[in-house]
């Protein structure tokens, strides 16, 4: 598909990691550093690194990959370090105090390349200790440094970039010193340069909006200089940093093809350098999580929890984020909204708020601008949570209206074109859409019948609902699974109108599935093949019915089809809070995971969505009428360009 | 204020919808009034097996005697719709009654001609006049026999004709008037053409020396052998009897005017046939969204024999039939009834499923013949989404 892709597969598999890399750096790394053990754990839990991505645990775990737990009686005396910060010498165990200087020093200043250069650095860490004339040289230097850069996190991305490149480039000057003398002849000029960029660079985030960062980006700096200046080894990181800029013009030949290909939908969370740049533009800075699910490397994965208080104390400073957009943002994020519609509704609304306080800066065009605005809380909204698909056709929706808004119009007949856009959208698209699948499905509710669904979707909601006024006589088995356990709501209301019905969780699906007639179901997406790609469960549910010859029926509004093919539930996906699973409410006494992300050998897997295939749906109910999934592409063909224009 | 669900909108708009639905229920009680008058005089037998015996040569005395007494009752149900619709000369029942006694048109074009003929005495001055009336008589005729579903279908297909023609809006309105009965005339001869394109297309299936399966009788199945055996191909066939009409009595009876080798089986020795077979061939009643058919009695099991055996199972239908319907199982359909002679006298306890048809999933066809092509089954779902939205 891209440049991207195709070096991943040819680089053999466990390079899934090394991948983050230069493809020419990867060489220099002696093979057997492929299997790092070591650094995964070293992403400080609270460092709000904005890249971290630690290599994965492998069976192959070589000597060095001490756990933690072996690792006390190895500690230098001279680790202060409190337990919550991150201490990488621990995991160095076997290795000089170089090394652990090395660690600390991307710890402390630049957490997130801590691990990469750890790592790519542990095969030949003897080598390098051998070669630094004093092995514990400056710790007294560098312990300083560690201490009070720990606590800033919110460095200026641009200089973590930077010196992350010459983090790396210290280890690979060492086998090939002669590289490095030749570049210090200049050293001087070039750190004054630097130094310039860096200042030039902070002023102009401090004049963009973006107050808060821009200051601590400024501050950070000036904590981290002194302790900088006091290290000798920083020396090396400025002639490194010439190299690591040449690095990266290595890097851009790719980047430019990449982006003649069409963007891809989602962003890959292992690809490094498109993170980078996402994390540069972020407003949230999430933690993520230590222990991360293997197979879903490419998704986000971060710590729950800290993101929203971190939020809520941000609100004053966000300048550029309306405050309705705001809003929704921290609902999404604390899961006070939640469903496919409700969040789509949820962020027009928002965007229509933000387009009613709208007014177009001097010497821009509306157009523009606009676009750019949307686009910017589009990113804050995905930083809050993922995107659905629907919310993404509802963005390009908007988009392509803003987009083709004539020129003619003044600013506020554009702004009020818009937002009748947008109510239009909702009404036709979702409420309309609703009330004639509604009507559709009913004919399908015979009396007598036992219908089940899964989870809470509003639609299936509505046709019960309906279908009760209706007088019909049927019974319904609301399904449900852990965490969320979004079925009671839905059975709740449904008992309220009357309704005579069965609850019961997945794990009995099979038993009650043979009095069952018909499956109900909700969906967030119907992709272009027919897979249903719908919340976790989904796929099992319909699985069961599929055996025991029950009809499947999927109630899906037609802007919620896209036209992507997904085959499995691993390549795009969403992820949620682990500890969710782990824990049971209510029931103190079950505590066996309660430290689990302690442990290395554990990870935790919550996936929110999942994708079934077309075989096991009878049925797609949609605003267009009852179709077989296999007429998706259709539907997606006859009706993108209507759904484009309204 | 956020919102769970989208439901709340309907909330919103649910006081106008109330008033909507009282007029709407006002509206009804004539409606129902009328379809009640208009019913199918007898519910015990589907109108359109009714018609098909009286094409049909073959039929038990006592069918035939209860075909009589729903004819024979026709005239005299009829005239009250004509007394309750005072002002209307003419029911287009009668004319679609008198359209399908005709044993060589299909339904479909039998309802077309009919609808032709209420533009014909219609007395509207406006096309959206004409449009009501229209939507009306479809209506009736629809209601008149739910389980027929070309007859659906083809009043379906002729309405959409008439909404969706864009060049009908800026002409005039006679002219407007008499294009579209030219094209409703027309539809008879399209129709037979479209046989003649599913003939072609389907002989090239048939190869020298094969077998085929045929059940029930259907005009295009019959149409592509006769054409597979006027281009000198050599097959055999095997009809299966089709109880109860014993419409494959009637097949085999065109085959072996052809002089081809024809074989008699009964509906219950298809299993035990089958490993001879190369090919089954069908028609339908109604080709539905899924991609699958509704057909006569007995297809169902065919396909899933023919399936497990892993031999094809070839539909040939014209596009007309192809209907906005979506079962979901057997029962998921208005069941058209028939009468089945038993030879024997049943004990009045004893239960019969009277039921005349049934419906085959698509994932047991093979291929569609239409006159559209040759389709896969999911492909039929893309015709109807591009012909009915």
């Amino acid at each position: 598909m891209d440049p991207r892709r195709g070096a991943r597969v040819v680089i053999d598999p466990k390079v899934r990691q090394v991948g983050f890399f230069a493809p020419g750096r990867t060489q220099s790394a002696p093979p057997e550093s492929s299997s790092p053990p070591v650094a995964d754990n070293s992403p400080a839990g609270n460092s709000l690194s904005p890249v971290m991505i630690p290599p994965p645990r492998h069976a192959s775990d070589n000597l060095h990959s001490a756990r933690p737990v072996l690792c006390p009686p190895l500690r230098r005396p001279g680790d202060t370090i409190p337990v919550g910060s991150y201490n990488p010498s621990e995991f160095f165990p076997g290795t000089s105090p170089t090394a652990s200087f090395y660690s600390k020093v991307g710890d402390g200043e630049f957490s997130e390349d801590a691990s990469g250069a750890g790592w790519t650095h542990r095969g030949n860490s003897g080598k390098v200790a051998s070669s630094f004339p004093s092995g514990g040289f400056d710790l007294t230097a560098v312990k300083p440094s560690n201490l009070t850069t720990v606590s800033v996190v919110n460095m200026p991305p641009g200089i973590s970039v930077k010196t992350r490149g010459a983090l790396i480039e210290v280890q690979n000057e060492q086998p090939a010193s002669s590289r490095s003398l030749k570049e210090k002849t200049s050293k001087a000029e070039r750190r004054a340069l630097q130094e310039a960029q860096r200042a030039a660079k902070a002023a102009a985030k401090a004049e963009v909006s973006k107050a808060p960062i821009a200051a601590s980006g400024v501050a950070t700096p000036v904590n981290a200089k002194p302790a900088k200046a006091s290290k000798p080894s920083s020396q090396k990181k400025d002639s490194a940093s010439v190299t690591a800029s040449e690095k990266k013009g290595v890097d851009r030949p790719p980047e430019k093809d990449r982006k003649k290909d069409i963007p891809h939908p989602r962003m890959q969370f292992d690809d490094k350098s498109r993170v980078e740049k996402a994390k540069r533009r972020a407003v949230v800075r999430p933690i993520e999580v230590r222990n991360r699910v293997e197979l879903f490397r490419h998704l986000p994965q971060y710590e729950r929890g800290t993101l929203l208080p971190d939020l809520e104390s941000k609100f004053f400073q966000l300048d550029p984020m309306h405050p309705a957009v705001y809003k929704v943002g921290l609902q999404y994020l604390a899961g006070d909204v939640s469903g496919g519609n409700a969040r789509c509704i949820a962020m027009l609304h928002a965007f229509q708020e933000a387009i009613k306080d709208y007014s177009t800066p001097p010497e821009k065009t509306l157009v523009r601008d606009l676009t750019a605005r949307i686009s910017s809380y589009v990113s804050f909204l995905i930083e809050c949570r993922p995107l659905s698909i629907s919310m993404g056709n509802a963005i390009r929706f908007l988009k392509s209206r803003i987009a083709k808004l004539p020129l003619s119009l003044s600013e506020s007949e554009a702004k009020a074109s818009l937002q009748s856009d947008i109510n239009r959208f909702i009404n036709e698209k979702i409420v309309l859409a609703d009330k004639v699948i509604v009507r559709h499905a009913v004919t399908k509710i015979r009396d007598g019948d036992v219908l089940l669904t899964y989870g809470s979707s509003s639609a299936v909601e509505m046709i019960l609902l309906y279908a009760h006024e209706l007088g019909k006589q049927f019974r319904v088995v609301v399904v449900d699974s852990r965490p969320k356990l979004e079925g009671q709501l839905l059975l709740r209301r449904l008992v309220g109108k009357g309704l005579s019905c069965t609850y019961t969780h997945i794990n009995a699906v099979s038993y009650i599935m043979h009095e069952v007639t018909r499956v109900f179901l909700g969906a967030s997406s119907v992709l272009s093949n027919g897979t249903v790609y719908s919340r976790v469960g989904t796929a099992c549910v319909s699985m069961v019915a599929h055996a025991f010859r029950v009809p499947v029926l999927v109630c899906c509004e037609a802007y919620k089809f896209h036209e992507r093919v997904q085959l499995d539930s691993i390549c795009s996906n969403e992820l949620g809070d682990p500890d969710a699973i782990s824990k049971v409410p209510g029931r103190e006494e079950i505590n066996y995971l309660d430290d689990w992300a302690k442990s290395e050998n554990l990870q935790l897997l919550n996936l929110i969505y999942d994708a079934t295939p077309s075989d096991y749906v009878s049925m797609i109910i949609t605003d267009y009428g009852m179709v077989p999934p296999t007429s998706v592409p259709v539907i997606v063909r006859e009706y993108r360009r209507e759904h484009l224009w309204i | 204020m956020w919102w769970r669900s989208a439901s709340f909108i309907l909330d919103k708009g649910l006081n106008d919808e109330v008033q909507d639905e009282s007029e709407s229920l006002r509206v009804s009680p004539s409606n129902t009034s009328m379809a009640d008058t208009l019913q199918n005089p007898n519910p015990k037998i589907s109108a359109y097996y009714q018609t098909r015996a009286a094409h049909h040569g073959v039929v038990t005395s006592d069918w035939l005697a209860q075909a009589q007494a729903a004819v024979g009752r026709h005239p005299d149900d009829l005239p009250p719709p004509k007394v309750e619709d005072s002002g209307k000369p003419f029911s287009v029942i009668d004319e679609f009654n008198s359209w399908r006694k005709q044993p060589d048109l299909a339904e479909a074009v039998a309802a077309i001609r009919a609808l032709a003929s209420v533009i014909r005495s219609s007395q509207a001055t406006t096309m959206m006049e004409l449009e009501i009336e229209l939507k009306k008589a479809s209506d009736s005729l629809k209601s008149w026999d739910t389980t027929s579903i070309s007859l659906t279908a083809g009043c379906d297909l002729f309405m959409r004709y008439v909404t969706r023609t864009s060049a009908l809006e800026y002409e005039n309105f006679n002219s407007a008037k008499s294009r579209l009965i030219e094209r409703a005339e027309r539809f008879g001869e399209i129709s037979y053409k479209a046989r003649r394109i599913i003939a072609m297309l389907g002989q090239d299936f048939i190869f020298d020396g094969c077998t085929i399966l045929v059940h029930g009788f259907s005009r295009v199945v019959l149409e592509v052998l006769k054409t597979a055996a006027q281009n000198k191909k050599l097959f055999r066939v095997f009809c299966t009897e089709g109880r109860p009409d014993r419409t494959g009595l009637r097949l085999s009876n065109e085959m072996a005017k052809l002089d081809v080798p024809v074989k008699l089986l009964i509906d219950s020795a298809v299993a035990y046939t089958m490993d001879e077979v190369d090919m089954v061939f069908v028609g339908a009643d109604g080709v539905v969204e899924s991609g699958g058919i509704i057909n006569m009695m007995g297809t169902y099991q065919i396909a899933l024999v023919a399936h497990s055996m892993n031999k094809p199972v070839y539909v040939a239908a014209e596009s007309y039939k192809f209907a906005r319907l979506y079962p979901l199982d057997q029962k998921d359909m208005a069941p058209a009834l028939r009468p089945i002679d038993f030879g024997v006298p049943i004990p009045s306890k004893v239960e019969v499923e009277t039921s005349a048809r049934d419906y085959t999933p698509p994932q047991y066809l093979t291929l569609l013949f239409t006159d559209l092509g040759v389709l896969t089954p999911s492909v039929v779902s893309d015709e109807l989404i591009q012909l009915y939205l």
